[in-house]
């Protein structure tokens, strides 16, 4: 008997509001917006969804929407920590919830106003000297002004690129590809607004090694999905998008953007845990994916994410980025929805919506024949990873 | 933000399209020849007719960016050509005045051309009111983005339709000047601002009052021996919570490093280089760098040494001079 979650649940429905750098309401109605919008995707009534799962750091509660729904009975709420690092990980844990019974209807989400209410990356976080775990951490690099989620992977991407030769040109085709991508997608922000190698590099210096574009956007919108089992998906509306594999990963040296201790900086061995977990578990390998969703908060992740993967060996990435086997037409097109740096910055819970939509076959920027798509979560953090598939 | 009551007034004069604004000349030589000698083109394609008739165009053409100077409206009390419509094409932005919107400024501008202009052309343009923004306040002030667009024509003979040559977006910000504070110039406030302090424990103690005594204090575990950082409660190789620190020489190597420009956030230098220092003893630590030559990259693996700072009379930090690179 097969023990894992693999093919248990399926994605039922999908639901999103517009993106943008200032949605006008509250990320209580984002979140709204997008879960009736994925409620009624499904052709699920609201009252009976019985389980929920976000991130820690989403600021709408569960019991809220619960409220609002008017759901009948939950029996199942879990939140991921670490930022972008649960992207994946909400659809991983309502796929165990359904699949061991704990719950049948479990919608996950993401809301935020990050760009209009709060912004991640104003260096100016007014930490406490309390002793709490997390202003001893952050200490060691606050007092310094050593304080932007840009400069602690920048730190990381010197390193990379002293050790392999990969180039700020390599960083640079990463993005263009997804503005490429984005340019074709009306519901990204920059549709209609591809860039070049020669605008990447002229663009400003964010944190030297890394320049503004290499830098995701930020914004403000909301993302949920309703999991199901894959049978009840099946006698629902759209077509099952199945949960094949998921996983979580914290490796040895692990920290929350500044995991400089271990003997090696240049990999994400957090993110080999959530490869060879997904693996496993699917039985899939790198050559059985026709798309990724590759996180991309920051362009220099992206290199080691594919190495980590099998799609290139270790030091590897930039020959497979310098030949365009990531870009539209390439032999693994990543981020086809134009990936954070192009569409929108909702944590990673709009890439997973892509994952949905190519494996439905519904994507502006659709990929041929797509049966597997690979969803990775934020880096340099504690991480996450899905693939979802056709039936 | 509560809506205005006038709003809806301006809203709904979105999509409306002014009139026909003319050129004065039609496009000629004489301008062209001008415009390239201000502008500093020296393209034979716009001024040599000889060159021009051996390119694939035939002709001379006009720099396509001369597009809106065309039709641009003179100095006199006449300011536009004849035939020209009366009514502002500005209309959106003379309504957001009256409501108490004085100032304004361009914010961007995209030009898009169908064709090349030859010359004897003449040509004109329509504006349609595109969108006006939600109220934004930037650093300028509080106001509204407004989109116009413009499309240019060129004007036909003999009842032929006339031909779209090009068209322009152009956005400005109509606002009310944000007021600037009396007082305390802002670089002043900024100076006042203190650098954050760390969190202090009682597992990393040591470790701050260390810069105090200028010593750079390394936990190691008294039990294994081993070295570790960032301070911790147990030891992370044996489990021992017997803890002590070594003094480490303050002497290593860089092993990576960023500079940091943007966001500026006082009371920090921009820019600002920080190193991942890895120390003789084997443990890494990240601060501040010193003693960047302008326009020279740190290198990794350049050797650092550590210097104790006291930043705003109170927190001692230490930071690492980079040292020059030997000649091999």
């Amino acid at each position: 008997m097969n023990e894992s979650i693999s093919g248990k649940a399926a994605i039922a429905g999908l639901g999103a509001t517009e993106f943008s750098k200032n949605s006008g309401r509250t990320e209580l109605r984002l979140a709204m917006e997008a879960t009736l919008a994925a409620l009624e995707d499904a052709g699920i009534d609201p009252s009976e969804v019985d389980g929920f799962c976000s991130y820690s750091v989403d600021k709408v509660p569960e019991y809220e929407i619960s409220r609002l729904l008017g759901c009948n009975e939950v029996k199942f709420f879990s939140q991921i920590p670490h930022g972008g690092g649960a992207a994946c990980a909400p659809i991983m844990h309502a796929a165990m919830a359904v699949a061991s019974g704990v719950a049948k209807t479990v919608v996950v989400y993401r809301a935020m106003n990050e760009r209009s209410w709060y912004r991640f990356g104003t260096g100016d976080y007014g930490f406490a000297s309390s002793p709490v775990f997390e202003n001893i951490n952050y200490g060691y690099y606050m007092p310094h002004g050593f304080h932007t989620p840009a400069s602690w992977v920048g730190m990381f991407a010197q390193r990379y690129m002293h050790e392999f030769g990969a180039t700020s040109e390599d960083f640079g085709r990463v993005a263009v590809a997804s503005r490429d991508f984005a340019a074709t997608n009306p519901a990204a922000f920059f549709y209609e607004k591809p860039i070049t190698l020669e605008d990447h590099q002229a663009s400003k210096w964010i944190c030297e090694p890394l320049h503004l574009l290499d830098c995701c956007q930020e914004s403000d919108g909301a993302v949920a999905m309703v999991i199901t089992s894959v049978d009840r998906a099946k006698t629902l509306k759209q077509k099952p998008v199945v949960i094949k594999a998921g996983a979580q990963g914290i490796a040895e040296g692990q920290q929350i953007m500044t995991s400089y201790y271990r003997e090696d900086i240049t990999g994400l061995p957090e993110m080999g845990i959530v490869a060879k977990e997904l693996y496993t578990q699917s039985g899939l390998g790198p050559n059985d994916f026709q798309t990724a969703i590759i996180y991309d908060h920051f362009t220099p992740f992206v290199l080691p994410q594919l190495e980590e993967f099998g799609f290139a060996e270790r030091g590897k990435a930039k020959d497979f980025i310098r030949a365009g086997h990531h870009e539209r037409g390439g032999k693994l097109p990543i981020n086809p929805h134009g990936g954070q740096l192009g569409e929108a910055y909702i944590h990673g819970m709009n890439g997973v919506a892509e994952a949905v939509r190519q494996v439905r076959g519904t994507s502006v920027n659709q990929v041929d024949d797509v049966e597997n798509v690979l969803v990775t979560a934020g880096t340099g953090v504690p991480t996450s990873g899905l693939i979802l598939g056709a039936e | 933000m509560a809506k205005h009551e006038w709003l809806s007034e301006i809203e709904a004069m979105v999509g409306r399209q002014y009139g026909r604004i003319y050129a004065w000349d039609k496009v000629n030589e004489a301008m062209v020849r001008q415009w390239c000698e201000v502008m500093g083109v020296e393209n034979p394609l716009y001024t040599d007719a000889d060159y021009a008739a051996t390119t694939e165009y035939g002709e001379l053409v006009a720099p396509p960016a001369m597009l809106q100077g065309w039709c641009l409206a003179g100095f006199g009390d006449e300011i536009l050509a004849p035939g020209s419509t009366k009514e502002n094409p500005y209309g959106a932005l003379v309504f957001l005045e009256k409501q108490g919107y004085p100032a304004v400024v361009a914010v961007n501008s995209n030009l898009h051309f169908d064709r090349y202009i030859t010359m004897g052309e003449k040509l004109y343009y329509t504006t349609v009111f595109d969108s006006i923004s939600d109220e934004k306040t930037t650093a300028l002030g509080t106001g509204f983005f407004v989109t116009l667009k413009m499309t240019y024509f060129s004007e036909k003979a003999n009842g032929q339709d006339d031909e779209k040559v090009g068209d322009m977006m152009f956005r400005v910000f109509k606002f009310k000047p944000a007021k600037k504070p009396e007082t305390k110039a802002p670089a002043k406030e900024a100076a006042k601002r203190k650098r954050p302090k760390p969190g202090i424990s009682d597992d990393n103690r040591f470790f701050w009052e260390g810069f105090e005594a200028k010593e750079m204090r390394i936990q190691e575990c008294n039990s294994c021996k081993k070295l570790q950082h960032p301070p911790a409660p147990v030891c992370m190789h044996c489990h021992s919570f017997d803890l002590g620190y070594k003094v480490a020489s303050g002497k290593g190597e860089l092993y990576s490093f960023v500079i940091m420009h943007y966001p500026h956030v006082a009371p920090f230098d921009s820019p600002n280089p920080i190193g991942l220092i890895e120390l003789e003893e084997g443990v890494r630590i990240p601060a501040g760098l010193i003693g960047l030559e302008e326009g020279v990259s740190p290198k990794i693996g350049q050797k650092v040494e550590v210097e104790y700072h006291l930043f705003d009379g109170e927190l001692t930090l230490p930071q690492f001079r980079l040292l020059p690179i030997k000649e091999s």
